[in-house]
């Protein structure tokens, strides 16, 4: 049971990203600088569009597009994280020069 | 605080890739020299975590909002160059999938909220440790100081970066930056600490591992 504390970890993580539709959708603190002092239009658009704006595209109902996308998100981060980790963990020995 | 594209101008671009691609590189050498197996799930779960709950943002004053930038939190957990590792990989995921920070301002982002934060934060939490004692009171206090200070000194770098590009005179963009940010703060070292006090109450020995 104690090593699969992670997956009780995960399942957190997991649920904090079902919340996502409950965040407070104003500008965040340099946002509001760049609103308030006038140079957000300076600001570009990506050349390309994944899930831009943490919203999974083509959905009807926005909450459920944000909540995959948080879903999404929070699962390649796991996975990314996890396996770089493991790289570097099990280079060590092997390469020890 | 994710910068987009457009705000910085070639030289601050050109700059903060070169400082955050030697920073990461680094980061990757000491973790391959140091990282042991316990703190693989760690790194994955921090990272997850820290992706969700930048989601997360929470109303602070007029009409603004804040999130968790993390960098303290992982850093005090796993150590400042795990924490340059961690929020890097965060930072490269939401730029390239979710298109929040701008591609050219990526260096600069990781050097905001990876580098500054993540030595920010763990220091701070280190200093007060050492003159309080590494107990749970200690443990706290540190987490949330560091937390805030961790956002405050990355939100003076971000300002000064806005500067340099010529975007506005220091005056003028430096305490706008510096004062959002001293309440930002606050949010980042209430979370901080509310998951600090998690882990003490369920997985005390996480606190223990060696840091990177």
């Amino acid at each position: 049971m104690k090593s699969k504390w992670w997956l009780i970890g995960l399942a957190v993580c997991l649920l904090v990203a079902c919340l996502s539709p409950l965040a407070s959708s104003s500008p965040d603190g340099l946002e509001r600088v760049a609103e308030d002092k006038g140079f957000i239009d300076l600001g570009q658009e990506a050349p390309f569009q994944i899930i831009a704006d943490y919203v999974f595209p083509g959905m009807e109902n926005e909450a459920i597009a944000t909540i995959l996308a948080g879903l999404i998100g929070t699962l390649i981060l796991f996975g990314v994280a996890c396996g770089l980790a493991w790289l570097l963990k099990s280079r060590k020995g092997r390469a020890a020069a | 605080m994710h910068i987009p594209d457009g705000f910085l101008n070639i030289a601050t671009v050109a700059t903060t890739y070169a400082v955050s691609v030697g920073g990461v590189g680094n980061a990757v050498r000491i973790a391959n020299k140091k990282l042991g197996e316990k703190q693989v799930p760690l790194m994955g779960i921090l990272a997850a975590f820290i992706f969700a709950a930048q989601m997360l943002n929470f109303p602070v004053a007029g009409g603004t909002s804040g999130h968790l930038i993390g960098a303290a939190l992982a850093a005090i957990l796993l150590g400042p160059w795990a924490g340059v590792l961690i929020i890097s990989c965060v930072l490269i995921a939401q730029c390239l999938i979710f298109q929040d920070g701008g591609l050219l301002a990526l260096g600069a982002n990781i050097f905001n909220m990876g580098i500054v934060a993540s030595f920010s934060g763990y220091y701070i939490y280190r200093l007060f440790t050492s003159l309080m004692g590494s107990d749970r009171r200690g443990t706290l206090v540190g987490g949330f100081a560091g937390a805030w200070g961790s956002v405050f000194l990355a939100s003076i770098v971000c300002a000064v970066e806005l500067a340099v590009s010529g975007v506005l005179p220091m005056a003028v963009v430096l305490p706008a930056m510096a004062g959002i940010h001293t309440l930002i703060g606050i949010g980042e070292g209430l979370i901080t600490g509310a998951v600090l006090s998690l882990v003490l109450a369920t997985r005390a020995d996480l606190l223990q591992l060696q840091r990177i």
